[in-house]
């Protein structure tokens, strides 16, 4: 079976992440197996060889996104998958891939840490590492998927993105999303978008510049390409000291990104023009909020959400938003408080912005406790 | 009135609850259902506490945890201990006695099973206990259509284990009849 046949299924979180690489055009897999991403390994080491793919274990993370960055220049759609200790391996290589604009995919699957940390455990500790992970001047695109099902569809934005805006792309998920089983729709093929990246026309000589986005030729495709982390001019030629040519690339590798901000931006919304108390959330955290904000409001407290689906760029615009119109602005984590530093900074202290955090275990921050944490904020008066 | 049932599957790692945890689910979505099927273990392979959880509902399910469990199957004295106290009142417990002794007082219907002892004894080995386990729920419950989840059962194990798994599955489900008519 070449891609999975529209319909209905029940699948693993990790099992339809690896379906979404498949219907994106990914032939190429490189990993380290690691709880709780190893059935993305397991999954790509079936799937891939019958589809004249490669899926390959390397000797551990660092050679992992090495092997998909090399094989991205040779032309495949490729992905890494990896929880928190590869993925602080991986940091060197995003940055080189960001600076040699090689669009990838890696998914993280969030673990409890640091270091070894709780293994099986869920947590989101790695959601600042996801975007500063990465030495020197660095923009990071990150979706955070809270379904099965969009453990399928943002694999297939991840691809989309990184084909797009040529440079690496992270899917920072979670062990609750990609362990758990839901029913997942494959839609049929022809129906999913499919972005592919822009190859040069013959003769062209510029892959690293003159265009905001440039093309990107295949090694064997009978260009000259020079590939490098250091410092280079349009062309690919080393400037290791020169400060024009530095700046002039840094900025343009920020800017495509930053300057896509609200078009990359993808959101769920709920109630946020009419509310006291608002909820920013993402990934498994999220899972918590409906049912709470149903049960605030069947108390009288008007109460309204956005759930982040790309946490990176940051959707500045959309929290001030909300911002404007709440009071108070609950951050619910399954950490010592991250996103919530972010909330504060959109919000420009128009609203209060509360943390609830929580670690260890792998426990969810549940309905009831963030409805005690929405009644409680909605009384004091502060 | 939604109709959502939360079930948590306890025992310890190695028993198999984990995938009595995903065909249940698997034969709740191929009857047209929404469900989620959660899971914990800890790191070693075998012999820490292990659970899974499944809820099947009508509506949208957002929390994927179960809180409160309309049906708790225990297969380890610890998965009672650890986990009766989450059981509704007026709920169904489904214990398996060959690992189970002591069973506490609880308001919750008591259904005793020797899925272990019977698994080794008709099928040569224990490990079948969990399927024996999910017969007798069917049975019990009729929560999913019979015939659908020997069907998931065949298309979830490998050929060479699915008739033993089906048999486990059908003894299971003689038990409950015979015990509990």
């Amino acid at each position: 079976m070449r891609i999975a046949q529209p319909n209905t299924y029940f699948w693993q979180g990790n099992e339809a992440c690896v379906e979404g690489a498949i219907a994106s055009g990914c032939r190429f897999f490189a990993g380290y197996p690691i709880t709780p991403a190893s059935e993305i390994s397991e999954h790509m080491a079936k799937r891939l060889p019958r589809i004249s793919g490669i899926a390959i274990q390397m000797e551990d993370e660092l050679a992992s996104i090495g092997a998909i960055i090399g094989a991205s220049w040779a032309g495949a759609k490729a992905m890494t998958a990896t929880s928190g200790p590869g993925f602080s391996l991986m940091q060197e290589f995003i940055g080189y891939a960001f600076m040699t604009e090689t669009p990838c995919v890696i998914v993280n699957v969030q673990r409890t840490g640091p270091s070894t940390g709780q293994a099986t455990k869920c947590g989101q500790g790695d959601v600042m590492q996801s975007r500063w992970g990465t030495h020197g001047d660095y923009s990071a695109i990150v979706l955070s998927p809270n379904s099965v099902q969009e453990m399928f569809t943002l694999t297939v934005r991840a691809f989309n993105l990184a084909e797009k805006y040529r440079t690496p792309v992270i899917l920072l998920s979670d062990e609750t999303i990609t362990h758990m089983r839901e029913q997942i729709t494959v839609p049929p093929l022809d129906t999913v978008k499919i972005i592919n990246r822009k190859k040069p026309r013959a003769g062209e000589t510029a892959f690293f510049g003159l265009e905001v986005i440039p093309p990107m030729p295949a090694v064997d495709e009978g260009f000259n390409v020079a590939v490098t982390g250091s410092t280079h001019d349009e062309y690919g030629i080393r400037f290791t000291a020169d400060p024009v040519v530095h700046k002039k690339l840094v900025e343009r590798l920020n800017n495509k990104i930053r300057n896509h901000t609200e078009e990359i931006s993808d959101f769920e919304h709920y109630n946020i023009e009419n509310c006291q108390i608002g909820i920013i959330s993402y990934g498994c955290t999220s899972r918590a909020v409906h049912e709470a904000v149903e049960k605030a409001e069947a108390k009288g407290v008007k109460t309204g959400y956005i759930r982040l689906k790309t946490i990176w760029p940051f959707p500045e615009k959309t929290v001030r938003k909300l911002a404007e119109k709440a009071d108070k602005i609950i951050v619910p984590e399954l950490n010592l408080g991250q996103i919530c530093y972010e909330v504060e900074r959109a919000s420009k202290g128009l609203a209060k912005i509360i943390p609830l955090n929580k670690i260890g275990g792998g426990e969810l921050i549940t309905p009831e406790e963030l409805l005690a944490k929405i009644l409680k904020e909605a009384e004091k008066n502060d | 009135m939604t109709d959502k049932i939360e079930i948590r599957i306890s025992g310890l790692g190695g028993q198999g609850v984990v995938l009595a945890g995903q065909v249940l689910g698997k034969a709740a979505v191929c009857s047209g259902k929404n469900a989620v099927q959660t899971q914990s273990y800890g790191a070693e392979a075998r012999g820490s506490a292990a659970k899974s959880e499944v809820i099947i509902s009508d509506d949208k399910i957002g929390f994927p945890m179960v809180r409160k469990c309309d049906i708790l199957i225990a297969m380890s004295q610890e998965a009672v201990e650890k986990n009766v106290k989450d059981l509704k009142e007026g709920g169904l417990f489904l214990i398996d006695t060959t690992t189970v002794k002591n069973v506490p007082k609880t308001k919750a219907r008591i259904f005793k099973i020797p899925a272990t002892e019977t698994s080794t004894k008709v099928l040569g080995e224990k490990l079948y206990a969990n399927m024996i386990m999910l017969g007798a729920l069917v049975k019990i419950t009729g929560m999913v259509n019979e015939e659908s989840m020997e069907k998931v059962i065949s298309n979830t194990f490998p050929e060479k284990f699915v008739s033993i798994n089906i048999e486990a599955y059908k003894k299971g489900k003689e038990l409950a009849r015979i015990l509990f008519p």
